[in-house]
């Protein structure tokens, strides 16, 4: 290997290594707010990238019909709740939220030209239709057993995880996709040749990650978040609901694997089952900080993309099986360093 | 009313079905039921490990793979390095090179990633079930994505087992034999530790249950499940290649386990059962509705799950047992307890008057918080002493310090002379200290013997396999007779066979003294034993406890109930703020300025 390729192979690195630092993000937010370990969250990147990728080919996201789906559970859901509660003057916005607003969509998608519109366009479309899948999934999967234990939250993930892939089969087939880049420029630096998506995404990443920390430092929604990941029943008694809290959190989490999936999609060919392995790199970047720790996530992530694509180099074959190994000395490290006493139910 | 059914019976009838089943059903039926019975043994693992366990792994497929590429490679192989050339060619030598290779591999995974907690075991799994799939697929000599091929069945006996119907019986032998020993273990002293993780590492260790020891024996013991498993699906299929033991399949493994019933030996084989069947079920339908080929069924399944996590949280079993008991009376199994069985030898107690506990000036700090401070106590053979304190003066603190749950930041602690400061509270334990907790810790699905029986764990010393294979039968009498005697000392004898969690608040306070009891200690801690007592009650435990005292044992009380403690106890120290502010005969406390203040509210 010489210093060109290394460049190369270090370029690629923290390209996905940003990409997996967002995924880290979400899934330590989601963990720490709702105790949830998302797994699904690789299957929004897939299908926020999928649905890219069918609105630029001029065909009608199936996905569509899943948020109409979604829709109509979490209304049938709220609707009965609020009929048992006899709050019926409840109805009519239950129904404009969750099964007005897929029709509003399903609509938009049918009308508009898709292929014509340019890539800002339909990566808000592409968003519209994927990210408020979050929330009702939440509502839907989680809220019910939100005091279940983190065992019985993960199955439930895992549940939903099979289930989401199983689906994104049947929308989008077999087949892989690409997006068209955010930028078709090129950067020569040296003899290092920097390409634009490369730099849109760590751009992006950096720039979402400034905006959550923003957000969670400067804005009543963020500080509520955080109070529900300190202390659920500190925050409840504050009045902070705490399936506005999950619902919210997802909301976020979705948002982050869309446009996770809209950056990677130029980069690599997404199928309807490569998000499991994008968001399980997204995990041990997690891990690395402990589920807790952002900065340290970061870290773990930017580590994880160097070194899947320096094992690509070495060892392609392997690659996978080193990026996966290399949660087994931080998981060694952290039983080491983490001594703990029980805490009283 | 009809007479109840002997659960035997009931067994039989089962077996009785299995061994018609091949004579009379078509050879689709039988190769569904040995596919039914392979998965079956690898739930059965998982109930072992998330069910009783609560401990969960998506990498079981990974095992099952280690299982069939081992004898697929041993039985296969032309040229086996010397050191292996013994077990060549022949398959039950595969089996147990692959069990002894397992039981090495889970064990090495099991000593990185058991010790963690919760939630980084299941996600440690996912990443090595991934990792072993990939290098299955990966590896040259295990014949990359095509596999391998001209495995040779099964001979027993000379007879070679070539036929679905022929391995059939095999399998579901491994299955029952899978099913007996672990219901055995499960009802055993090493399974009653096993199922005391479920309850906590808190309580499980005061008992002198080595957890870590026990999450890796369920763990093994899962992983060699799947092994064999591996092995039969091997020489079942006459080749392997890597798709079926991927993380997916791991997966499957779960929702089979988690929807049969997680907590039930039987749930395996329902959750295998109606898995099976549906995916085969599924896979036939799906296709043709959608008009494309895939693998549509784990929407399907992944729907299921989350219903049934909903609906159902303990799965099939328990709501097929419940249905078919209204039909069909099973009589309850109940353990017997032997009267006659020979008593445990009991522990020397230290002569009445010496000290066994020596507190000194133990400090704890939690950051800025002192919860202990400069905090010195000392207890005697045959006295009884009460930590007393408003709430949050750092009495329960300072159980964890001298009972090993949790390790000073300075100060020393002397237990019969040795100083215990870092020793873990199982080894302090077994030095002859017990305790019950305030906030009680019981496994509320047990019954009350079972529960006390955890107690007298550290006076047995059979180990898993004779667990399995009832070898130790003569040891279970005498520690369940132990059990028995201290649940009717402390007056609980009616309620011998109740479930825990059915008790009230008090009595399961009691139930904890016996189980403290049947551990055979010198210093018993008890942490507001009064609590939640009536008055009747209240005067029995008093009494109990003055016998206690009467037989030379030393008791570090902690209570609220003024007139319970200053009518027993021999002296009491009283904390605020984490210090010691009084220490005296209860009579001279009661009338200590600085106690008043604390209890009452100061004069400034």
């Amino acid at each position: 290997m010489d210093f060109q390729i290394a460049l190369i192979l270090g370029q690629d690195g923290i390209t996905n290594g940003a990409i997996y630092a967002l995924l880290a993000l979400a899934l330590v937010l989601v963990f720490a707010v709702t105790r949830v370990i998302f797994i699904p969250q690789g299957e929004f990147v897939a299908y926020g990238a999928l649905t890219l990728a069918m609105i630029g080919n001029n065909v009608f996201p199936a996905t569509a019909w899943l948020l109409l789906g979604a829709g109509v559970a979490v209304a049938a859901l709220d609707g009965l709740g609020a009929l048992r509660a006899g709050q019926a003057r409840k109805l009519p916005r239950v129904l404009a939220v969750n099964v007005g607003y897929p029709l509003a969509v399903i609509a938009l998608l049918r009308l508009l030209p898709l292929a014509e519109l340019g890539l800002a366009v339909q990566i808000l479309l592409a968003m519209l239709v994927v990210v408020p899948l979050g929330p009702m999934m939440y509502r839907i999967v989680y809220q019910p057993i939100a005091e279940a234990t983190v065992l019985v939250l993960l199955i439930v993930s895992v549940a939903s995880h099979v289930a989401m892939v199983g689906l994104g089969l049947l929308f989008f087939g077999a087949e892989g996709y690409r997006t068209p880049p955010l930028s078709d420029a090129r950067f020569d630096l040296g003899s290092l040749s920097i390409s634009g998506q490369t730099i849109w995404v760590v751009a992006a990443s950096i720039v979402l990650i400034v905006a959550l920390a923003l957000f969670f430092g400067r804005t009543i929604y963020g500080k509520a978040l955080r109070a529900t990941a300190i202390n659920r029943n500190g925050a409840r008694l504050m009045g902070i609901p705490p399936a506005l809290a999950g619902k919210l959190t997802f909301l976020l989490a979705a948002l982050i694997g869309v446009l996770s999936g809209v950056l990677i999609s130029p980069i690599t060919t997404i199928y309807y089952d490569s998000g499991f392995l994008i968001g399980l790199k997204g995990f041990v970047a997690a891990i690395i900080g402990g589920l807790a720790s952002y900065p340290l996530a970061a870290f773990g992530a930017v580590l994880v993309g160097l070194l899947e694509s320096f094992s690509s180099f070495w060892a392609s074959a392997y690659k996978e099986v080193l990026v996966f190994t290399l949660i087994i000395p931080v998981l060694v490290w952290r039983s080491l360093t983490s001594h703990h006493v029980e805490e009283e139910e | 009313m009809k007479t109840a059914l002997s659960p035997r019976l009931v067994l039989a009838a089962f077996v009785a079905l299995l061994l018609v089943a091949p004579l009379v059903l078509p050879a689709f039926y039988i190769t569904l039921l040995n596919y039914i019975g392979l998965y079956a043994m690898v739930a059965l693992g998982l109930v072992l490990l998330t069910g009783v366990g609560g401990l969960t792994s998506f990498g079981q497929g990974a095992f099952v793979g280690l299982g069939a590429y081992t004898t697929a490679l041993l039985t296969t192989s032309a040229e086996l390095p010397g050191w292996l050339g013994w077990a060549g060619g022949s398959p039950w030598l595969a089996l147990l090179v692959g069990l002894v290779f397992t039981c090495v591999v889970a064990f090495l995974i099991g000593k990185l990633t058991l010790r963690l907690s919760g939630h980084y075991l299941p996600l440690a799994t996912i990443a090595w079930g991934l990792s072993l799939y990939f290098l299955f697929g990966t590896m040259a000599f295990l014949g990359g994505h095509t596999g391998l091929t001209g495995i040779p069945p099964i001979s027993v006996f000379g007879y070679e087992l070539r036929q679905g119907e022929e391995v059939y019986y095999l399998i579901w032998l491994f299955v029952l034999a899978g099913v007996l020993t672990t219901s055995n273990l499960l009802d055993s002293r090493e399974g009653r530790a096993i199922r005391a993780l479920k309850g906590g590492m808190v309580m499980a260790e005061a008992m002198g249950v080595d957890t870590a020891r026990s999450r890796m024996v369920i763990f093994i013991l899962a992983a060699l499940l799947a092994c064999a498993s591996g092995w039969l699906y091997a020489h079942m299929q006459r080749f392997v290649n890597p798709t079926p033991f991927g993380l997916h399949i791991g997966i499957e493994y779960l929702f089979m386990a988690v929807v049969g019933g997680a907590a039930h030996v039987w749930g395996a084989l329902v959750g295998a059962g109606v898995i099976t069947v549906l995916k085969q079920w599924l896979q036939d339908l799906l296709p043709k509705l959608f008009g494309t080929s895939g693998n549509f069924e784990v929407i399907f399944f992944g729907v299921l799950m989350v219903l049934v996590l909903h609906k159902a949280r303990g799965g099939l079993w328990p709501i097929l047992v419940s249905g078919f008991k209204r039909f069909i009376p099973v009589a309850a199994q109940r353990r017997a307890v032997d009267r006659d069985a020979v008593a445990l030898p009991r522990r020397e107690l230290p002569a009445a008057g010496s000290v066994l506990l020596e507190a000194k000036a133990v400090t704890r700090r939690f950051g800025g918080l002192l919860a202990n401070n400069n905090m010195s106590l000392e207890v005697r053979a045959g006295e009884i002493l009460a930590l007393i304190g408003p709430n949050g003066a750092g009495k329960s603190t300072m159980f964890n310090q001298v009972s090993g749950v949790d390790t000073p930041t300075s100060g020393e602690v002397l237990f019969l002379g040795e100083s215990v400061v870092g020793k873990g509270s199982r080894t302090i334990a077994r030095m002859g200290m017990s305790r019950t907790f305030q906030h009680v810790r019981l496994l509320p699905t047990m019954s009350v013997l079972e529960n006390v029986a955890i107690g007298a764990h550290m006076r047995g010393s059979s180990g898993v396999l004779s667990a399995a294979w009832r070898m130790e039968r003569s040891e279970e009498a005498r520690l369940l007779a132990e059990a028995a005697r201290q649940i009717e000392r402390v007056g609980l004898g009616e309620h011998m066979f109740d479930e825990a969690g059915s008790l009230a608040l008090g009595q399961q306070r009691i139930l904890e003294i016996a189980r403290a009891l049947a551990s055979d200690p010198c210093l018993l801690l008890l942490d507001e034993p009064a609590a939640g007592l009536r008055y009747k009650e209240k005067e029995a435990l008093g009494d109990l406890l003055r016998k206690l005292r009467a037989e030379g044992m030393g008791v570090l009380l902690v209570e609220h109930d003024m007139d319970f403690v200053m009518g027993l106890v021999d002296r009491v120290v009283v904390m605020e703020f984490g210090e010691k502010i009084a220490e005296g005969l209860p009579e001279d406390v009661q009338r200590d300025p600085a106690v008043l203040a604390a209890y009452l509210g100061g004069e400034d």
